[in-house]
């Protein structure tokens, strides 16, 4: 048996505090000319020096928290030294661990999907480099590089896993899980371009550890794995030698490949960034931190299971704060959280295009439906003035362009028949047409049915069955 | 008497009540530069600037403006610190067209303060070395014997003061780098308590080590330029407390510790000159004793580690891609490009930058330079006991006298030993001055004072007792 074990690595970008790491530039760096956001600090000018930013420490501290990790007293920053181009100081200020040192959160655990559970090697601080652009597309192909020193020094709280995952199907919901608790955190913004990146790495067999960069986005997390995990069990049962090696998710070509540089065994030097005084959290950072920290996904999940949502809704809403926040705001226009909920959980999902949710990296991607159209679709059902299948049809004719259901059900003459002297006429064509069935229901009271599905076929359903059955009895003791 | 040859002080009485005016004081400044430059080499950049500043401090004070209490006071700073619009090269090819887009912190507080920056003072290279003979722009010569080093690595800041090409000067001090060359120049130099000044626009050579420090030609001087730098910043963490000012004042009953070790292994004829300052403190009714700091043993090879880890991180961005020099990209990878790019540090930065990455490498972190932080930590342990029976701790501030240009430049071993004296304030983050003691053959020699952390004032007393009553006077011919 050829088991496989599987760790993470996940950066999140910590797009909830307003300014980069160590300088007052801006986080939010997307859309801007190359190279405007950036300042002497971030371009790492001789002379200046790092500013720590306090609230990115808080965010860190939260996510440690969040995670079941350890938070230590104090805490320190390194620098990571190696050459790229990238690196505008050709080192990354980062955390260690080693010597007694821990980064800011460190031996936590995260239970998800069904009883399932991880160890959180650590939880660290550090700095996001620039960005290389290639003129080809990608390094082989490209004659030069530009930089775009825009992204540099941005926060990152990097997520380390210990290689607890046996099948890959663990790592998209973990994934799950991890985007839901930023999210919740205010942490990261995982919509954004980018602000989310994974490495995996996958040993096979107790075999060599081989890691999986540059995996553009979480889903592929799970596909860049399977593919490795394939690998390096073909190579395996052909008697090849499986190496311990870096390599490249290819995007296009769902493979994983070779680096086309070799990687060394690097030796980043670490040593403690003398610039940045020692960071005193106290005892009193991780309680004061628990006090602020907004609610947590399993936290939500518990209060909306208190709303009478089955545990299974409310998974699938807290699995996506997007959904969970809709499922909220639409509660509060209308009153009626397991109808709501189950519009949104079943019948709205359905409507996701999976294409441009990845793309847009939201559930809601094309869709111009909100809150207040389930609120309202749920009040229609629940005051029995569409029916189910009506409102299903509603749902499908509003979802693109956005129009509140009662408007649509009154200009389609969806609601239900209430003039009674429609469903008067009604009946009596159907009486005419019927005659033989008339007849038959005289007799036979079961026959009346028949004559019921004839009324509710011509009036496409909109007819109140109690109603017309009252009138249709009324009407066969005239005959 | 001619301008150029007035202390900081009468500069600014003098232009703030317009006996003479900025302007007239920076001709006459620029004109002696012009003259003793081709014996001195002391700056590597003349601030074109200088005397447009001069004229907008004289109208300042024309119109009755406050012109500050340095006003028209003319300052050379080492050019390892940012000057905006004026290049600073830290005397090295890497940045030989850097024109920094903003000012050090410590310029932009003398410029708030009245001073006119003169020029930009040569160097070792990054500031590395003792001497100033590691610079792209030419070995500072000393100029009490132009055939002599100015020691270092602030050569160019001591030697512009001594040769009054200016009335003080901003260097850096990551191991004696202002004193010593303050004491081979026979001028005053001070390197602050770590987290004093503000570190904000000095390119970094040892981050951990290293304070901004005033040079002038008088202990009076160096209060005047340090009142107006000290004091915490906020673009530099590491700056501590609010904003002090220290004054000149006779002390009496200073308790004074000459360190043995400081004098054992020193040159007989300085040892004999320290021996005598000693007394001369003693007549002044300073309470003097013999005493002894054993971990002075472990101070150099403490020193060399930490400094040259530091260092071999900050002058890895030094690779031509935001700013240097001309070399045009075309035919390399970035890999090569780095390398072919970083070959032109000199010999002394290379020298440090491959100690420093070999004390940091993966299984020599714990052997080198964790041991390195442990006799730091020892050090300033045992500094600390001393100055519970100490005020100040006297020593000489070079073991040696200047010697010959070329001397040492091919040992490096000998010329990191005549740091000895000096890495140790750096190591514990006190503070420490050199003031001229006299001269042996011609030679200067400098006292070293030191002190418990944040006790500048205590250093400036003493210092200023002993100036007063060795009156060690007079400035090299030239």
């Amino acid at each position: 048996m050829m088991e496989q074990k599987m760790g993470l690595e996940i950066h999140c970008q910590v797009t909830g505090t307003k300014s980069k790491l160590f300088c007052k530039c801006r986080c939010d760096y997307r859309g801007k000319a190359p190279n405007a956001n950036t300042c002497p600090t971030c371009l790492g000018l001789p002379g200046t020096l790092p500013l720590l930013n306090q609230k990115a420490v808080e965010f860190a501290g939260m996510t440690s928290i969040a995670l079941g990790c350890k938070v230590p007293d104090e805490i320190a920053f390194y620098r990571k030294n190696y050459f790229y181009p990238d690196l505008p100081k050709n080192f990354q200020l980062t955390q260690y661990n080693a010597y007694d040192i821990t980064s800011i959160g460190v031996e936590g655990g995260l239970e998800y999907g069904d009883g399932k559970s991880v160890r959180i090697r650590r939880v660290q601080l550090e700095e996001d480099p620039g960005r290389l652009v290639y003129d080809g597309g990608n390094m082989e192909t490209s004659v030069y590089a530009l930089i775009d020193y825009n992204r540099a020094g941005v926060p990152l709280v990097e997520i380390v896993t210990e290689p607890d995952f046996v099948d890959p199907k663990e790592i998209r919901l973990f994934l799950d899980k991890i985007t839901s608790i930023v999210e919740h955190l205010g942490l990261c913004g995982t919509k954004l371009e980018g602000s989310v990146r994974c490495d995996a790495n996958v040993s096979v067999g107790g075999g060599k550890r081989v890691e999986i960069k540059n995996v553009g986005s979480f889903a592929d997390v799970e596909k860049a794995v399977r593919y490795e995990i394939t690998r390096q069990k073909t190579m395996t049962s052909r008697d090849l030698e499986v190496r311990s090696e870096t390599r490249h998710w290819d995007d296009a070509r769902k493979v994983t490949k070779e680096s086309r540089t070799k990687e060394e065994e690097q030796d980043y030097r670490y040593f403690p960034e003398p610039d940045i005084p020692t960071v005193v959290l106290g005892s009193e950072f991780v309680s004061s931190a628990q006090r602020s920290m907004p609610e947590l996904p399993d936290a939500r999940k518990v209060r909306f299971v208190k709303h009478g949502l089955s545990a299974h809704v409310a998974q699938v809403l807290i699995n996506n704060k997007e959904l969970a926040d809709f499922f909220e705001s639409a509660i509060k226009f209308y009153s009626s959280p397991k109808e709501i909920a189950n519009w949104i959980v079943t019948d709205l999902m359905s409507f996701v295009d999976e294409r441009q949710k990845e793309q847009e990296r939201s559930m809601f991607a094309g869709l111009k439906v909100g809150p207040e159209h389930i609120a309202d679709l749920a009040k229609l059902v629940d005051q029995d003035t569409i029916n189910r299948a009506t409102a299903k049809q509603i749902l499908g004719l509003i979802v693109r362009p956005g129009e509140m259901p009662s408007q649509v059900a009154h200009k389609t003459h969806a609601g239900k028949i209430d003039d009674v002297s429609e469903l008067a006429q009604t009946i009596d064509s159907v009486f005419e047409t019927e005659h033989a069935a008339v007849q038959d229901a005289t007799l036979n009271p079961n026959a009346i049915n028949f004559l019921l599905g004839k009324v509710m076929q011509a009036t496409k359903g909109r007819a109140d069955p109690k109603a017309a059955l009252e009138m249709i009895q009324k009407k066969l003791k005239e005959v | 008497m001619p301008l150029y040859t007035l202390g900081a002080g009468q500069v600014a009485a003098g232009v703030k009540s317009r006996e003479f005016s900025a302007e007239e004081y920076i001709q006459q400044l620029l004109e002696r530069i012009e003259k003793v430059e081709p014996k001195v080499n002391a700056f590597v950049t003349i601030n074109k600037g200088a005397i447009e500043h001069a004229r907008t401090i004289d109208k300042k004070i024309r119109d009755g403006e406050q012109a500050g209490p340095l006003a028209g006071v003319a300052v050379s700073i080492k050019d390892n610190i940012c000057t905006k619009g004026i290049r600073t090269t830290c005397a090295s090819r890497m940045l030989e067209s850097f024109v920094p887009p903003y000012d050090a912190t410590v310029v932009t507080r003398l410029q708030d303060a009245g001073a006119i920056v003169i020029g930009k003072a040569n160097l070792d290279e990054f500031a590395m070395g003792s001497t100033t003979e590691f610079s792209r722009y030419g070995t500072t010569r000393n100029p009490w014997d132009i055939s002599r080093v100015p020691g270092g690595s602030s050569g160019g800041s001591a030697a512009s003061v001594a040769a009054q090409e200016c009335a003080a000067s901003l260097g850096s001090d990551a191991g004696g780098s202002v004193r010593c060359p303050a004491s081979f120049c026979s001028v005053v130099g001070m390197k602050p308590t770590y987290g004093l000044i503000s570190r904000y626009g000095l390119v970094s050579y040892a981050n951990s080590l290293e304070q901004v420090g005033p040079i002038g030609r008088t202990v009076s001087d160096v209060v005047s330029v340090l009142n107006a730098i000290a004091g915490a910043d906020e673009n530099d963490h590491t700056t501590v407390g609010g904003k002090p000012v220290y004054t000149l004042q006779e002390r009496k009953g200073l308790r004074v510790g000459l360190v043995r070790e400081f004098i054992e292994d020193t040159d007989p004829a300085v040892a004999k000159m320290i021996l005598r300052a000693m007394d001369t403190l003693e007549g002044q009714g300073c309470k003097c004793k013999e005493t002894s700091l054993e971990s002075v043993a472990y101070a150099l090879a403490s020193y060399y580690t930490i400094a040259t880890a530091e260092a071999s991180s900050n002058l890895a961005r030094y690779d031509n891609v935001r700013y240097g020099f001309d070399m045009s990209p075309e035919g390399y990878e970035w890999n090569s490009y780095f390398a072919k790019a970083r070959s032109s540090f000199g010999e002394e930065a290379k020298r440090r930058i491959i100690t420093g990455s070999y004390v940091l490498s993966s299984g020599y972190y714990g052997k080198y330079y964790l041991k390195a932080q442990q006799a730091r930590s020892l050090l300033k342990d045992e500094l600390k006991a001393l100055f519970k029976s100490c005020d100040v701790l006297i020593g000489p501030t070079m073991p040696i006298l200047p010697f010959k240009i070329g001397e040492k430049i091919d040992d490096p071993l000998k010329m990191y030993l005549v740091d000895i004296d000096t890495v140790i304030a750096n190591l514990a983050g006190m503070p420490a001055i050199s003031v001229p003691a006299g001269f042996v053959d011609g030679l200067p020699v400098g006292l070293q004072l030191m002190a418990d952390e944040f006790q500048e004032q205590t250093i400036l007393d003493a210092a200023y007792l002993f100036e007063q009553a060795a009156n060690v006077r007079g400035s090299p011919e030239l």
